[in-house]
Parts: structure tokens; sequence; C-alpha cells
């Protein structure tokens, strides 16, 4: 453009005033580009706001208070989905109790140890791979090592196990980043005390990653509640009368029940009803524990400077 | 001269392949300030953070020649960090608090070597804190965050949170770069103060604040040590040409 202007032009720009600043054109482009991008944003918003909505309507006819306390009866196709929540909070709270010393230790030695080095370009090759692994071929890896190698047998310690490893990966990617947010001028103050590099991470650097990593965990809890592929092999049931009372038992959960209720029931018209009720639970508790880690996290941020 | 704290002896320094410094000289007097000018970039901050090795956190360094603390070689294999590092204290250019509060802060250096009594801690936080003339503005704040404390003094706080390991030598970053005209006065009476006991080795961009406070003077540039010289002959009668156009600000 410029190569096309001759010299006088150039020598002397044309003067712009304020009315006349942009072009009709480029004006129109403007205002339709943002209408475009405000539409597609709402088009999200929408996805989002009809599957909760679909879900809750079909789910409406099984909806009751004594859906979440009671157990499954008649086929599962009567009664309530108790055992399963319960499975599922058991799962998860094993789940993270795993995964986050983990996946935390993992990150700490990444970050504050190892640094940018080939060895260190390696695991984290090494955590990205494992991030994009199908999660069924989790399920059969926690079958064939945690279930049968280690005769843990098909249980909710080795589904935690199993799942453990599939969310490994997110933990160690959020803590990473939550320790790269902490400032350097901490690390080196403290350092510059004679604080060795243990004492600094665990009385700076960690303290400071605490609410990073909460997130992590949270994110993490959302993934695990959804998988069904890592524990199809490794420890749920299809059916339970009772619930478990030992990690080494096996235990009905909700992603499972609706894979179950969705595909295996006898009878559809009063399968798919609990299918949804269960999916609707499912998100519910998803969202709840969601809630509590933001919720924690915002006070401890509020604490930050007192 | 009395026998120097800090001697550098045909210094260089190497970040990755970049030379940041050229064989160096330098003798530092105990229990006086030493002031560090140059141009931004000369490698006034790389030479003084060469006595206690902190560089070496941030990137991967090389060296060449020796630093000596009191005839002792930092650079030299088997030296403990930790307690080069006790020895030489670091004020940041940045105040650097810690998001713990005031107490917490100036008793982080105590703790890391093992002082756990109360007692013996509110001691030795209340004299760090008197030391660094911040006593008063803080004993009824000491469990408040430090992060709500003002620019010039959380950078006080940081000096006593130096003081509270009794080092020998404090090296200084700038100090005062970020900090408004009345803190950086405090802090200056603060160095002054502190030379009884201390030897300090202060980087500056001031030359007003070098003239002020400093015993002796050395002039950095492009990573070798142009002059070093008595403060007061510095600023008056430089020996070398290249000094005087730098401080009569011919160029900066």
């Amino acid at each position: 453009m410029r190569g096309s202007l001759s010299r006088g032009e150039l020598a002397e720009p044309k003067k712009i005033t304020v009315q006349a600043g942009l072009r009709p054109t480029r004006r129109l482009a403007n205002a339709v580009m943002k209408q475009v991008f405000r539409v597609l944003t709402y088009v999200v918003v929408a996805v989002f706001a009809g599957i909760v909505l679909y879900i809750f309507v079909r789910a409406l006819p099984v909806l009751r208070l004594s859906f979440i306390t009671e157990p499954p009866r008649h086929g599962m196709l009567e009664g309530g989905v108790s055992t399963c929540i319960y499975g599922t909070v058991a799962l998860l709270l094993l789940t993270s109790a795993l995964a986050v010393p983990l996946g935390v230790a993992a990150a700490v030695y990444l970050n504050e140890f190892i640094g940018w080095g080939r060895r260190a370009r390696l695991v984290r090759a090494a955590v990205n791979n494992l991030a994009g692994v199908p999660s069924i071929v989790f399920g059969l890896f926690g079958l064939g090592f945690f279930v049968v190698f280690l005769h843990i047998g098909a249980s909710l310690l080795a589904a935690s196990l199993t799942l453990a490893i599939v969310v490994l990966p997110i933990v160690i990617v959020s803590t990473e980043e939550a320790l790269k947010a902490v400032p350097r001028d901490y690390r080196l103050g403290s350092a510059a005390l004679g604080a060795t590099r243990w004492q600094t991470i665990s009385k700076v650097t960690l303290p400071q990653a605490v609410p990073g990593i909460i997130t992590g965990t949270i994110l993490s809890i959302g993934r695990v509640a959804g998988e069904t592929a890592p524990i199809l092999f490794t420890g749920a049931a299809f059916y339970l009368p009772h619930l478990p009372d030992h990690p080494r038992q096996q235990f009905m959960e909700l992603s499972y029940h609706i894979f179950a209720m969705a595909t295996q029931a006898s009878d559809i018209t009063k399968s798919m009803p609990v299918a949804f009720g269960t999916t609707f639970v499912l998100i519910a508790l998803v969202f709840a524990f969601n809630l509590i880690g933001i919720l924690y996290r915002a006070k401890l941020r509020r604490r930050k400077a007192w | 001269m009395v026998n120097p704290v800090v001697k550098y002896e045909s210094f260089s320094f190497w970040y990755g392949d970049f030379q940041a410094l050229y064989d160096i000289d330098l003798d530092v007097e105990p229990r006086s300030v030493t002031a560090v000018i140059g141009p931004s970039g000369c490698g006034k901050s790389t030479l003084i953070k060469a006595v206690n090795r902190i560089s070496e956190m941030e990137a991967q360094i090389r060296i060449d020649g020796r630093v000596l603390l009191e005839g002792e070689d930092v650079y030299a294999p088997g030296v403990d960090l930790v307690s080069l590092r006790r020895r030489v204290g670091m004020v940041f250019q940045k105040p650097n608090p810690f998001p713990m509060s005031v107490f917490e802060n100036v008793a982080y250096g105590p703790r890391l070597f093992g002082v756990t009594k109360r007692p013996e801690l509110e001691q030795i936080v209340e004299e760090s804190l008197r030391r660094a003339a911040l006593w008063p503005e803080v004993r009824d704040r000491l469990k408040s965050s430090a992060l709500r404390l003002s620019g010039g003094q959380q950078q006080r706080l940081c000096i006593a949170r130096c003081l509270a390991v009794q080092p020998e030598v404090i090296l200084m970053d700038e100090p005062a770069a970020s900090l408004d005209p009345t803190s950086t006065q405090k802090v200056e009476d603060l160095i002054i103060e502190l030379k009884e006991n201390y030897t300090i080795i202060i980087v500056t961009h001031n030359m007003q604040q070098a003239a002020r406070i400093s015993k002796r003077t050395a002039f950095l540039m492009n990573g070798r040590l142009v002059e070093v010289n008595d403060t007061e002959k510095m600023f008056t009668r430089p020996d070398n040409e290249l000094t005087e156009d730098y401080i009569t600000g011919r160029f900066g």
C-alpha cells in the first residue's frame, strides 16, 4: 500500500477529521463481526442451558427426594440412586487423595527442581501424552495391572487407582501453572536469606500455590465424576444390594448407572427417566463439588492480604 | 587499606554465552558503603549478585577468577550456599516481603536456622525492626500482612528481614529505585547508620545517592570496571575520562 503512494502524499498526509475517521465499509465490517461473535458466544451458552434443561425435563418423572435417599429397587427401575451417589463420592474422594499428592509432588519436582532441561522436557512430554490417552485404554490397563496383576481385584481401590492415573496430568499441569504464578521475587528473597530449596517451597511457594492446586483438584473431580470407561472393568458394579464398606469391595457409580440404564435395561420406557434422573444428580453433584472448591479458594485468596 | 571483606580477583562472569563481567579486580572495605554505578545493563547487579551466588537460581552461569569472602573463595567446590547466603544478605530492587505478617517476615530467616522459641524470636524481630528504623511504625501491627505496608516500609522491612540473620555483608540492588523521595531519604539514612556494623555494597542509578552515602565508588561500563576510587575523589577529580563523562551526565 505504502509503495503505491506518491511522495507528495507521504509528505503531506490527509487530515483525518473526527467524523470521517473510519470508512463506512470498515465501520460496517466491525459492527457485523461484533454481532457474529456475540451470536456465537450465545450459542455456547444456549447449548449448555439446553442440555441442562433437556435433562431436567426428561428426569422430572423420577425426581423426588426419595430418588437421592433410597437405593434402587425392582430391577433398578424404581427407588433411587443413593448407593450410586455414595459410590461416586467415595470414588471422587479416594481418587483425589491418591492423585493430588502424587501430582503436586511431580509438579513441584518439575517446576522447582529440574526446570527446563532435557530431562524436564521428557517428563513433560510424558505427562502431556498421558493426558491424550483415551480413557478406555486406562480402563483396560487398570484391569490388567491393578485388578489382575496386583491382585487388588475389581474394587473401589482399583477403580480409584486407575482414575488417579487419568487425572494425574490435569493435577500436574494446573499445579505447575499455580507454581509458575508465584512471583520469582519470593523465591529469590527466600534463597537470599539462606533457605534451602525445600524450605522455600514448603514455606513460601507451595502455600502461595494452594488456590491454584485446588482449582486443579476441582477440574479433576469433574473429570473423574464423568468417566465411565476407566471404572468399567476395574470396580463399578451393575447392581449391588448393599453399600460397600471397604475399598476392596465393588461399588455402584452414577455414570456407570446411566450407561446401564440407557443400554442394559429390559423396559426402556421405565429405565430412560431413571437414566435422566441419574444424569441430573450427577451434574448436580459435580456442580456441588465445584462450588465448594470455588468458595474455599475465594476464602484463601481473601486471607492473603488482611 | 584494611583487609577487604570481599575481594574480586580477575573475576569474569557469563550468563550462558553472554559475558557480563570482564576481569574485575575490586576490594571491598569492611564496615563501609561501597557504591557501584554505571549505565543500565553494565553488569552492576551481576557484580554484587556474584557474592551471594543468587544469579545461579535464574540462569546457567559460568565464571572465571575468584570472589573471596574474608579470604574464602565463594565459588570453590564444596561451598555451602546456605551458610554463604546467611553471611551475605541481600536487599532487592523491588521490595519483596513475603505474603505473611510483618512478624513472620522478619522471623523467617531465624526460623530457617532453627530458632523456634517464641521469646527469642520476638527479641530478634524487635531488634531487627529497630535497626531498620521501622519498629515505631509497625510495633502495633506485627500481626497484619506485610503487603499492607507502604513501599518504603516494605523495603525497610526487607532490610530488617535481612538483618535478622546477622549477615556480615549486605548487598543492595538499587534499594530505593522504586521508592518516593521521602522513603528514599529514610532508606539512605538507614544505610548510613548500618555501615557502622555491616559491610554494604550498593548498586545505584542515582549518582547523588552514591555521593551521599558511600565511602568508595566503583564505576562499571560494559562489564568492565573503569574506575574505583574514594567517592569524594571520584565525584570531584576522577582519574578516568570515561568516569568524568558519565558522572557529568554526558551519557548514561
